[in-house]
């Protein structure tokens, strides 16, 4: 015999009501975007404050500068190699259709300048210095090296944050101009060497079509991208906790955070300079 | 002579859990405290407000009469600089060698000569009964060892007040014995006024002058380890009968 409780829909209060749940995970999730954004402004803040006053920590800066930026060179020109080689490809084979080959050249130069260069650059400094960031500036903070940092009268934003940072809005532009010339070598090699095009057409119609400003945009673009890259390693790193999980997941929200944050920027960069 | 450190109605929560509730505590200069406890009962929480690491939901903290609840930035940096803390897990830098880690509180606030910050490291390595390890980096060191580096470094620049964050956790009883003379080596030669964090009783009772119990958010007991081995708080009774129990 059915009890009361199985025939009123009112008595079943531990029944999950799977709306209501949706509704609070949806609500959850922007609370903890908001919070985690509000965390972020107000420590790049704490960057910029730290970053102008003295000790200047330029040995911590110079090891960063090396980190980010030299160690992440043969990664980015092998992709910028490898993405000109590809544009040329493709954009050829469309081209060819109605007998443009000629701007094969511009479009390759073009579109690494200021869209494929500062993005792709962005994502690999991300992949290989933000994720050592996250996962070094979260270690440090669960074994209480940041703790230990702050007990010695030392600034852990300055010390450890500001010459991070500061990498990669220097770095990120720099790897960007790598990045824009081995991607034009390389569309270059595949316009010229293998799809039999002249080398003088191919370099003429660049320089006719690509102006510095377009160079310029890309730049601009990468040190947006470098800041805010470093930024979400650093943040999600310096506030990891919970142990080896914790810093696993904190080391998982920077890499997607970052990838958002480019493609979002992107956007809306190009927007605002043009 | 005031206590060099005052601790009063001090109340902390971390959610809906109320881990400090209304604690008063003074620690006269040059002694040793020891706050004892068990897991969980707030001990760390404790010694991170008298560093300033934490700030309370309500109390004071005085160092030295100063009230460093307010203070932050450069004001706070000050406060610091008369405490060394040697942290649970020693908290080593490990990307620093032996000698990089015992030097860094010289290189970052003391101007000295190289030569002069080699001497001050040798000399307190000494102290704490390490040779010949200064090239080494912490993942090379045992636990006692890296305890060891880690007073090293705390007592580098000859600091008021040393905090013991459980000093002899996971240690073995010789290296235990061996932290414990460390502790009261560094208040006979020192001078200083040592804060020993712990739920270890052997310990506590060898180095202590006075013992806090903290249970439940309070300090349910306090005095000299006589007086507390005589309390007839349950609290008290109950943890220590673990140890005293069995002797």
């Amino acid at each position: 015999m059915a009890t009361d409780a199985e025939k009123s829909p009112e008595a079943a209060p531990d029944e999950p009501n799977t709306f209501v749940e949706g509704v609070e995970n949806v609500g959850r999730g922007v609370i903890n975007s908001i919070s985690s954004f509000g965390g972020m402004a107000t420590l790049a803040w704490e960057i910029l404050r730290w970053s102008v006053r003295p000790p200047y920590r330029l040995q911590n800066l110079f090891a960063q500068l090396d980190f980010v930026g030299v160690g992440s060179i043969f990664i980015v020109c092998l992709t910028g190699t490898f993405t000109g080689m590809v544009f040329a490809q493709q954009s050829s084979r469309a081209f060819e259709l109605f007998g443009a080959e000629s701007l094969v050249g511009p479009t390759v130069a073009l579109t690494i300048t200021r869209e494929l260069a500062p993005v792709f650059t962005a994502l690999m400094v991300t992949m290989r210095a933000g994720s050592a960031m996250c996962t070094e500036l979260g270690t440090m903070r669960v074994t209480e090296q940041v703790d230990a940092l702050e007990t010695m009268a030392v600034s852990p934003v300055q010390y450890l944050l500001v010459p991070r940072v500061l990498a990669g809005l220097i770095m990120v532009p720099m790897l960007t101009m790598l990045f824009d010339t081995s991607g034009m070598v390389g569309g270059f090699f595949v316009s010229v060497t293998l799809k039999g095009m002249s080398a003088g057409t191919w370099l003429a119609r660049t320089q006719t079509w690509l102006d510095p400003e377009d160079i310029f945009e890309g730049l601009i673009k990468a040190a947006v991208f470098g800041f805010a890259v470093s930024l979400i390693s650093c943040y999600r790193g310096f506030n990891a906790s919970g142990g080896a999980k914790g810093v696993g997941k904190a080391t998982t929200e920077a890499m997607v955070g970052s990838a958002l944050a480019i493609f979002i920027l992107d956007y809306f960069v190009g927007v605002i300079l043009h | 002579m005031p206590p060099i450190i005052q601790i009063q109605d001090l109340h902390k929560s971390f959610g809906d859990n109320a881990v400090l509730k209304g604690i008063n505590l003074d620690i006269e200069e040059g002694t040793t405290l020891v706050v004892l406890g068990g897991s969980g009962s707030g001990k760390t929480v404790l010694m991170k407000h008298m560093i300033g690491l934490l700030k309370p939901d309500r109390g004071r903290v005085l160092v030295e009469g100063q009230d460093i609840v307010p203070l932050d930035g450069e004001e706070l940096a000050r406060v610091r600089k008369k405490f060394g803390m040697v942290f649970q897990a020693a908290a080593l830098f490990d990307s620093m060698t032996v000698y990089e880690n015992v030097a860094f509180p010289l290189r970052e606030h003391a101007k000295l000569k190289e030569s002069e910050i080699r001497e001050k490291v040798k000399e307190k390595l000494a102290i704490v009964g390490l040779r010949n390890v200064e090239s080494k980096y912490p993942a090379d060191l045992s636990g006692g060892m890296r305890k060891r580096v880690g007073l090293a470094r705390a007592i580098i620049l000859d600091p008021k007040i040393v905090l013991y964050d459980e000093p002899t956790t996971g240690l073995d009883p010789i290296t235990t014995d061996y932290v414990d003379e460390m502790i009261l080596d560094a208040k006979r030669e020192l001078g200083v006024t040592s804060v020993v964090i712990s739920h270890d009783i052997a310990s506590a009772f060898k180095v202590a002058d006075r013992i806090a119990f903290l249970s439940q958010g309070h300090i349910v007991e306090q005095g000299p380890p006589e007086q507390l081995r005589r309390s007839e708080e349950p609290a008290v009774k109950a943890f220590l009968s673990t140890w005293f129990g069995k002797q």
